[in-house]
């Protein structure tokens, strides 16, 4: 294989993928148990039991996130500062809810005051749904675009505003992307508990992920018959060194299923997503829950995929000037840099999902009522 | 032209943010790694204590640790949201330490904190001291990451402007990693976690020795980390001369302002311990003046001399002449005449072309500057003489009060004689803030010393933000200060809580207040 500039930079398409796929799915059942802690968990004891399902492995979970970042830094740095300069206000209010989880679990249980534990938990609830909505609202709003502008510099303007951004297709997005992880969070709960607390999950399971199927297939109809899809018309060499003010984009409603209409076979990606969340449902009734956190997880990649699918080679579309939109062919980093973090990348990422796998097997098991009891002073 | 304030609120912000990341992050490296020391002595030894030791320590680091991770995810992201140009202009470079640090570094330490934690009944002693020690192997190796992307800041190696893109782009690799300046800092800073950490341990342990309360518990700690605290505050001192040697290779204008250097002075120079430095007038009222001892901590020779800022401000000022041409030629080259005599010429000047971008403060065409704004932008290259003059003082006062704090404390442990010198114990417990002093206070001489550029001679800090406006930036910075007072209230109440209540926290039935039926 001859890594050339125009192959790296879709593998990266392919690397920034599977880190927020890996972040999706490792720091997405911390979300989802999050969001059902102060329901699923009625009594202090039932808390403490979600909160020790994910205790030792949450700090790694969320590392996916970070790198994730730190990936889009280093492989699309004008993504990177485009986005999230644009995005201002929101992504300050999700780190700011963010702030509230590690140490919501670290400190939670260190004192036995009832408000004190009280007050965590509604922390960490909100640590949990608000992001999870939150990360839907950007990928609805990647989908329609946002409006930013370059100057001759290639300095940034957003021109946007934070009420826009909370517009009626993105919070479509936003639900879907809580209902998911809701039912990815109790999938993961339901497996690795027991009792009236595995019960319970059983019920949110079942009405999160039926919701998550409307509002998904809702979402699919949208982007087909009513979202502006974008669409290069020219572009220089595609292994060029990238400037994004030299090409030429068109919008139009549905332009997002091009990729599809090219290569059909991509349809099978949105069905397997309806596949795999109807096996969730599923496996969940009938305990096959190992099964049942395989689909779920398979649907979260899904759900993904079929976004990144829809707006290849699109990275960040500009709704109000089209022609300075960012894909993947004008925002990369210089060839070394793609080359580097390649290898890096191929080296590390094994390596961590190794280390990761050894330390669940270590952590298998079941955590019940009793486990918390005998480890009263050293459990979350 | 980009408004003052809002170059002045970003800076506030990612000051203020940085500055509150590192009061967490020097005690997770330093004591991950007395942890390790503790536990390694736990397997080798089997005494229950030493495990004990582990696990209590180690309590006080998961509070910590919570922060640290809480407060460095938001730098992750500021980068993007505050320094959307700087983003853009050198992300090909520092990106990729970034990247490399979650890969490499963060991955591993968050995965093993939680097995640490967790970890203890379903792992053999041998294997959880490994995680442990891959925990702090990790926080180190995070550290290195970090700093190498900072020392490229400080002295951008390794990478060339390139005009098709409008960025710096990587050129090697190896001399951004193997830059001296990262190296330097490396050392310096990851010293001064585990003098940090020492102190921690140290003063604490007094403070039970002072109740005479779990001696046997509060002895051993003592000893380990007076021992650790004497090698590492050795370190800081030496490998900060160090930072200050390669200063004066390297970045000659912070050398230049951490001494009050006004002029040029025959070698070797003299080292002012105190004074008044005036930075409009030039000189530093009131010197007390050490011959000969700066010339040796800058240079390492007798004959080599360090440049002072008069003379360094003339270097600049020509560097600004140069860097006008080199925007005006970039300027053609933008307009489409790339033909290669301009290419050439702009090749020829581009080194200087952060130089010119420093008048983008005061004209937005660089080229029609005049000169009063020339001269305007060459007094710019100078940092804040006073501050920097007092903040570095203020460090290596810390480093040299905690030299005799830790030299003492190990030489009474040698001779079985701590607890007849109750003073020192006093001493080690009212001296724990000292190292956090002087590591705000180091990154203060380390950042603001570098302004006015954000990457030193190409990039000015003025041009490197994101275009928001001042409201968002009161947004932020208000939600800052509000969540990072009440998380930092939090953290102290539970910190102080349970280091008065000692190894009792652990509920072994082993410690002072189970024994005698209290409560802290
Ligand atoms: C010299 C060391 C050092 C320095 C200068 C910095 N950090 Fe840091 N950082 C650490 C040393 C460290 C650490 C020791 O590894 C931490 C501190 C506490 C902790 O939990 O890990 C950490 C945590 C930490 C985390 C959370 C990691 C996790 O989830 O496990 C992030 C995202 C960052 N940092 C990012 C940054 C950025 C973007 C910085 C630059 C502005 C920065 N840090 C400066
Ligand atoms: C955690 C340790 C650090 C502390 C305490 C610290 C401190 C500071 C301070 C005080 C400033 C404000 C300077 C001024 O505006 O006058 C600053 C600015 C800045 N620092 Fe650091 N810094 C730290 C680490 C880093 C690292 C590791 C990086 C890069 C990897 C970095 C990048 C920056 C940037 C981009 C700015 C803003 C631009 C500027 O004002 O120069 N800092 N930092
Ligand atoms: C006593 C002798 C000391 C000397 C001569 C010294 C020297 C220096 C110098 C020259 C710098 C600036 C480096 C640069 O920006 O290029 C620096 C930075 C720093 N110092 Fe010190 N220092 C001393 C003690 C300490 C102590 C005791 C601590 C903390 C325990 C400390 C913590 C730091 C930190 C955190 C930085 C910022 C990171 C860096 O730039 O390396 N220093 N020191």
């Amino acid at each position: 294989m001859t890594l050339d500039y125009e192959t790296l930079k879709v593998i990266w398409w392919l690397f920034i993928g599977i880190l927020f796929i890996g972040f999706a799915i490792m720091d997405g059942f911390d979300l989802g148990i999050g969001i059902v802690l102060p329901f699923i968990g009625k009594t202090d004891d039932e808390r403490r039991v979600l909160l020790n399902v994910v205790g030792p492995t949450w700090e790694g979970s969320q590392v996916w996130f970070v790198t994730a970042a730190g990936a889009l830094f280093a492989a699309w740095p004008l993504v990177y500062a485009t986005l999230f300069s644009g995005i201002y206000i929101a992504l300050f209010l999700v780190l700011f809810t963010f702030f509230l989880r590690p140490v919501g679990f670290d400190y939670r249980s260190k004192l036995p005051d009832p408000r004190w534990r009280n007050s965590w938990d509604w922390g960490i609830f909100v640590a949990a749904a608000f992001p999870a909505l939150l990360f839907g609202v950007a990928f609805g709003n990647l989908l329609q675009g946002i409006p930013f502008h370059f100057d001759n510099d290639l300095r940034s303007f957003y021109t946007g505003s934070f009420w826009a951004l909370l517009n009626p297709f993105a919070l479509l997005t936003g639900f879907i992307s809580l209902s998911m992880l809701t039912m990815h969070g109790s999938m993961y709960l339901q497996l690795k508990t027991e009792g009236v607390i595995a019960e319970r999950c059983k019920r949110t399971i079942f009405w999160s992920g039926s919701l998550f199927l409307v509002l998904f297939i809702l979402a699919g109809i949208w982007v087909a018959y009513g979202l502006e899809g974008y669409r290069i018309v020219s572009i220089g060499d595609l292994a060029a060194t990238p400037n994004p003010l030299k090409k030429v984009v068109e919008t139009e409603p549905g332009a997002w299923l091009d990729n599809y209409s090219t290569f059909p076979w991509f349809y099978r990606v949105p069905v397997m997503v309806l596949i795999m969340t109807l096996l969730t449902l599923l496996f969940s009734r009938t305990h096959r829950l190992i099964f049942g956190f395989i689909t779920s997880s398979i649907t979260i990649s899904g759900v993904i995929l079929t976004a990144g699918i829809s707006m290849y080679p699109f990275l960040l579309p500009s709704s109000s000037h089209p022609n300075n939109s960012l894909t993947i062919w004008d925002s990369s980093s210089s060839y070394m840099t793609l080359k580097v973090l390649f290898w890096a990348t191929l080296v590390f990422l094994p390596i961590i999902i190794m280390y990761t796998s050894w330390v669940y097997r270590v952590m298998r098991g079941k955590v019940t009522v009793k486990t918390i009891r005998d480890n009263q002073h050293t459990a979350y | 032209m980009i408004p003052e304030e809002i170059v002045d609120l970003s800076r506030l912000q990612f000051a203020i943010t940085a500055l509150y990341h590192f009061l967490f992050v020097p005690l997770t490296l330093g004591l991950s790694f007395i942890m390790a020391i503790m536990e390694s002595t736990y397997v080798m030894t089997g005494k229950q204590i030493y495990k004990d030791m582990t696990r209590f320590w180690g309590k006080l680091f998961g509070i910590n640790f919570a922060l640290g991770v809480t407060t460095g995810l938001t730098l992750e992201f500021q980068f993007g949201t505050n320094w959307a140009y700087y983003s853009h202009y050198v992300g090909d470079v520092f990106g990729v330490p970034l990247a490399l640090e979650g890969l490499v570094a963060f991955f591993l330490e968050s995965t093993m904190v939680g097995l640490f934690f967790f970890g203890w009944d379903r792992l053999s002693r041998v294997k959880h001291l490994l995680c442990t020690w891959l925990l702090a192997l990790a926080t180190n190796l995070s550290a290195l990451m970090i700093l190498v992307a900072n020392g490229w800041m400080q002295n951008p190696v390794g990478a060339e402007f390139n005009f098709e893109s409008m960025r710096m782009e990587v050129t090697s690799f190896g001399e951004v990693i193997f830059n001296p300046a990262a190296q330097v800092k490396f050392v310096h800073t990851v010293a001064a976690g585990y003098c940090t950490a020492a102190m921690f341990v140290l003063g604490i342990s007094a403070y039970y020795l002072l109740q005479r309360r779990d001696s046997a518990f509060a002895i051993r700690s003592f000893t380990i980390a007076a021992a650790f605290g004497f090698a590492s505050v050795v370190s800081v001192i030496v490998l900060g001369d160090e930072s200050g040697y390669t200063d004066g290779e390297v970045q000659k204008t912070k050398l230049a302002a951490i001494e009050a250097e006004w002029e040029t002075v025959e070698p070797p120079a003299a080292f002012t311990v105190i004074g008044f430095p005036d930075q409009e007038k030039m000189i530093t009222e009131h010197a007390i003046k050490i011959p000969w001892v700066l010339g040796l901590i800058g240079t390492r020779s007798a004959d080599e001399e360090i440049i002072g800022i008069k003379d360094l401000l003339e270097v600049h000022e020509q560097k600004v002449r140069n860097g006008i041409v080199a925007y005006g030629l970039l300027e053609q080259i933008k307009a489409g005449q790339e033909d290669t005599e301009i290419v050439s010429k702009f090749n020829h000047y581009k080194e200087d072309l952060g130089y010119g971008l420093l008048l983008k403060k005061y004209t937005e065409k660089v080229t029609d500057a005049t000169e009063q704004q020339i001269l305007q932008a060459t007094k710019d290259t100078i940092p804040n003489v006073p501050l920097l003059f007092w903040t570095f003082r203020i460090m290596v006062a810390c480093g040299f009060s905690m030299l005799f704090i830790f030299a003492f404390s190990f030489y009474l442990c040698t001779v079985k004689k701590v607890m007849q010198h109750r003073w020192l114990l006093w001493i080690a417990l009212y001296s724990i803030p000292l190292p956090w002093i002087a590591c705000e206070m180091g990154w203060i001489v380390a950042e603001y010393g570098r302004q006015p550029w954000a990457v030193a001679e190409l990039l000015p800090t003025h041009l490197s933000i994101s275009s928001r406006t001042v409201g968002e930036l009161y947004f932020s910075l208000a939600g800052f200060i509000s969540f990072y007072t009440l998380l930092f209230v939090i953290e102290m109440f539970l910190m102080f809580k349970f280091a008065r209540l000692g190894p009792s926290a652990l509920h072994t039935g082993r410690y002072y207040y189970e024994k005698i039926g209290g409560s802290a």
